[in-house]
């Protein structure tokens, strides 16, 4: 269903060129959820946002191949983008808040959604908006469909956000950072909903956080970013079970169970993320890497592939591979 | 200004918190309709022992936030009384401006709380001098701070808050807290805006900072991970009053009351074999407006009986380090599960 060849995204016109995204290629099937996980700044939302060609045109150089439900969405004119946004793929914002329009109740929204794409009455919209509250599992739908989006609460709202990037029956779901800003307690509820969702409909859902947490309640696969790259891939259980690249190992080690055990110091990843304005020419992670040598530093690692499907991006995996012969948790 | 000695001794507590409350009045509209009161903290007692960690976790809307604000004295309590080491705050022995040399505080914003124009060593000097320290002193005290907080002074002293990076920043905060010398700090949500390679750099700082200026900490934070990690004790928070109290390790191994088992239930699983069926707290967290009657968590309760709604349940005993404020844990009211759930104070 998406297909990214070798996509790059340059943001231009600050005072130097900012490399976000540098050859990233990933595949997502029919049905199939992945997860892109990493920090601020790894390039895992403008990659998502490439999808849907959400970029300023004027300040962004875009190269490689995207091809999303069999379109090529880099060659799309205005028009096409306009029909092809919301239709066959869509997306749910980290901030609800700020991706409503504010003066229109969350009703109004959605109707207008169903009607710019599809040729059915204003009642029949009206209907299917009510329905897909119903869906969200949004109390009292009728009445929330008058309100306006600062009459919700945070959990509420982001039910309505995946109404309304659900209203026009896409194939394709796209989430950035949906749980964020919400209470844990609401968060499992948001993503329980994703996850059956996602399993009713047969959606393809990317789904961009840099909570692996949240990532193993419904992703299939995980792609790990870091400085503009995927530096690993795999099913869930093989990035949680045998992580293969240093920095994903060092992800879970700061997360995952009994990794924070109270008076022990925690082990953390020294440094700070690449400058993604001056990338370096070998691995970006070399410099808080510990086990870097410098045919690190020298050239990109060649992607190795463990199993089908379970790919990193290191000269050492053999290494992390050893390190974690014996599971940590 | 010199460090603060001890007055007390160490069985005082640092900070004795009692029958705090505050509520915001809302607005009415120009029809005159609405009103109300957010009752955000409302009636909360617990003491915070000298040298100790206190976690404080909840939804957002619980009041956590409000309450460090309270602890502070940056917003006046409607009601209750705080004292630090025995004295009332803001009374004769301990005037304001004396007691916010003792107790710092660092908030989650770490743009918002940095002066844009200052640089990063004038803000950290900056309140030594509005009390009395020459301006010679505190720039050599704000060199050795930031280089203890890992800044070399000769890269960052005169660098501009929006130079540095949001973990730096962090660590500029946690700086000039530490200028004043304070024997306490409240640490409000100082570390979630920070990725995670970051946060835990900041946490071991914190740690590190501790034991060697012999702090006490309060610490808010919704993560309930990074709170177990740092805190001797915690303090679950629902709708402006105290649910449960208790060290850290008892709290999470056998949480007494049920919205802390929920809350614990709702952490992600970390495990692709046991992924989470059921959402333990079905809805939002209520509005503080208009809280529930009785126990204001029985609507959402998945062992609430018809007495939860008509009984308010004795609140956690005030100095208590320990304490459940839920009717399961009074066996005399009435409440069918009564027994299952004996008081474990």
């Amino acid at each position: 269903m998406v297909r990214l060849r070798d996509l790059s995204v340059t943001f231009i016109g600050g005072r130097k060129p900012v490399q976000a995204v540098s050859g990233v290629s990933l595949e997502v099937q029919r049905g199939e959820v992945v997860a892109l996980i990493g920090e601020s700044g790894s390039g895992k939302s403008v990659t998502l946002r490439s999808l849907l060609r959400l970029h300023p045109e004027q300040r962004t150089r875009m190269s490689g191949q995207v091809q999303v439900a069999g379109q090529d969405v880099l060659a799309l004119s205005q028009r096409e983008l306009v029909d092809f946004r919301g239709k066959v793929a869509s997306m749910i914002f980290q901030e609800p808040l700020l991706a409503m329009d504010p003066v229109y109740t969350v009703g109004a929204q959605i109707v207008e959604a169903i009607l710019r794409h599809e040729p059915v009455s204003p009642a029949e919209a009206r209907q299917r908006a009510l329905d897909l509250f119903e869906r969200v599992r949004i109390p009292s739908p009728e009445l929330r469909l008058q309100a306006y989006p600062h009459e919700m609460s945070g959990g509420m709202r982001q039910r309505a956000m995946i109404a309304l990037a659900l209203a026009c029956r896409p194939q394709i779901l796209l989430a950035d950072e949906p749980t964020t800003a919400l209470d844990a307690t609401v968060q499992i509820q948001i993503l329980l909903l994703l996850r059956e969702l996602q399993r009713d409909l047969g959606l393809s859902v990317v789904f961009v956080t840099h909570d692996i947490g949240a990532a193993v309640e419904v992703a299939d696969r995980i792609a790990v970013m870091y400085g503009g790259r995927i530096v690993e891939e795999g099913t869930v259980r093989e990035l949680i079970r045998t992580p293969r690249h240093p920095y994903t190992l060092a992800l879970l080690k700061s997360r995952a169970h009994g990794a924070m055990v109270r008076g022990r110091r925690l082990e953390t990843i020294g440094g700070t993320p690449p400058d993604l304005s001056a990338l370096p020419p070998g691995c970006a992670f070399a410099e808080r890497c510990s086990l870097a040598t410098e045919a690190c530093c020298a050239a990109q690692p060649a992607v190795i592939e463990f199993s089908p499907g379970h790919r990193a991006r290191c000269i050492h995996t053999r290494l992390v591979a050893d390190a974690t012969a014996v599971p940590a948790a | 200004m010199d460090g603060f000695s001890d007055i007390g001794g160490p069985a005082q507590p640092m900070l004795t918190i009692q029958g705090l409350q505050k509520h915001f009045a809302l607005k009415k509209d120009a029809f005159g309709r609405g009103g109300g009161v957010v009752r955000a903290v409302d009636g909360v007692d617990f003491d915070v022992f000298k040298g100790e960690t206190l976690g404080i976790v909840g939804e957002s809307g619980c009041g956590k936030s409000t309450t460090a604000r309270l602890l502070m004295q940056l917003i006046t309590p409607t009601a209750g009384e705080v004292y630090f080491d025995g004295r009332t705050v803001g009374g004769r022995d301990l005037p304001l401006k004396e007691f916010r040399r003792q107790v710092q505080m660092v908030f989650q914003d770490s743009y918002a709380s940095l002066n844009p124009r200052l640089t990063i060593e004038d803000s950290v000097a900056f309140g030594p001098q509005v009390h009395g320290v020459s301006r010679k002193e505190a720039v050599g005290r704000a060199h050795d701070l930031l280089a203890r907080v890992g800044l070399s002074p000769q890269r960052f002293a005169e660098r501009y808050p929006h130079e540095l990076s949001g973990g730096q920043r962090q660590r500029v905060n946690i700086a000039r807290a530490l200028a004043m010398q304070p024997r306490m700090v409240i640490l409000d949500e100082a570390v979630s805006a920070l990725d995670k390679s970051v946060e835990a750099q900041v946490l071991n700082l914190l740690l590190d900072l501790k034991s060697e200026f012999g702090l006490t900490y309060v610490f808010i934070s919704h993560d309930l991970n990074v709170v177990r990690y740092m805190s001797d004790r915690v303090m679950v928070m629902y709708l402006g009053q105290v649910a449960e109290i208790g060290p850290s390790e008892a709290l999470y191994e056998s949480p007494a009351h049920p919205y802390t088992r929920a809350l614990l239930s709702s952490m992600p699983s970390m495990d692709p074999d046991h992924r989470t069926e059921e959402a333990t707290l079905a809805g939002d967290p209520p509005n503080p407006i208009n809280p529930p009657s009785g126990c204001r968590f029985h609507p959402r309760c998945a062992q609430a009986a018809p007495v939860c709604s008509q009984h308010v349940p004795a609140p956690v005993a005030a100095g208590a380090s320990q304490g459940v404020s839920c009717l399961m844990a009074e066996p005399g009211k009435g409440h069918p599960l009564a027994s299952a759930l004996l008081r474990r104070a």
